[in-house]
């Protein structure tokens, strides 16, 4: 399946915008990313190996994390995932983040 | 450097008085190269935050990924965003920087005063890491049109 990557990743990727991973799952899919480009990992998990607040993962149209599976969900090889950072901000004074 | 058409300057622009006294916000889309960001069409995008559209915006990421993907069916990249600042400076905030995670990408932002565009800036956000990002001014080009002449 394809992997596409946000313009700001690419860096760590070979300048791809896309990544092709052999895998059942997301969660697979993911490993293998970082497996091919360790220098993504930090940019995608925190110390603590979570993905970070602010990196959405879109199966096809579908946010990952409100997959009933989430990340054990199967995927097919004609399937995409898109990372994608969040896009927020304002005027307004600084508050918790949201997801 | 962020390169834009003058019709795509004053797009994002109308947008923020359109939008007034919320904020608007929008995609940017086009090419990066040898440290210019050159936009090709700018994509309007919903603000998410009704509760609070005032002086906050946030794009759905669903309609990131939609972007994204009809600029890569033209061969375009996300090169930034834009968003405006109702009766407030053109100058990021605290909220515009925790936030902004698109490193190498351009943030304009408009100021919106009673309903009329007023100043409009660029930031770059440069740095390696989410620890050592950074707001940079970035120069904004615009390239007027050419009219026609009899």
């Amino acid at each position: 399946m394809k992997i596409f990557i946000p313009t700001p990743l690419r860096v760590y990727v070979n300048k791809q915008d896309a990544v092709q991973v052999d895998a059942r799952t997301v969660g697979e899919a993911l490993n293998a990313l970082t497996e091919q480009h360790p220098d993504l990992k930090k940019h995608l998990y925190s110390d603590e190996g979570k993905l970070r607040a602010f990196v959405n993962v879109y199966l096809n149209d579908e946010d990952v994390r409100y997959l009933p599976e989430k990340e054990a969900t199967t995927v097919k090889e004609e399937d995409s995932l898109s990372i994608i950072p969040s896009i927020a901000g304002g005027c307004g004074p600084q508050e918790r983040t949201r997801l | 450097m962020l390169k834009l058409s003058e019709t795509i300057y004053n797009a994002l622009r109308k947008h923020g008085e359109e939008t007034y006294p919320h904020e608007c916000c929008g995609v940017l889309l086009g090419r990066s190269h040898e440290g210019v960001n050159e936009v090709v069409d700018a994509v309007r995008a919903g603000n998410t935050r009704t509760d609070s559209a005032h002086n906050r915006y946030h794009i759905a990421p669903q309609e990131l990924v939609r972007i994204q993907r009809q600029g890569r069916e033209r061969g375009l990249d996300i090169v930034g965003f834009y968003h405006s600042h109702p009766d407030h400076p053109a100058q990021w905030s605290k909220t515009d920087f925790a936030e902004a995670h698109w490193l190498g990408c351009s943030y304009v932002i408009t100021a919106v005063e009673k309903g009329a565009a007023k100043q409009t800036n660029s930031f770059l956000l440069t740095g390696t890491t989410e620890e050592d990002k950074s707001f940079e001014d970035e120069a904004i080009q615009v390239e007027e049109l050419v009219a026609e002449r009899c």
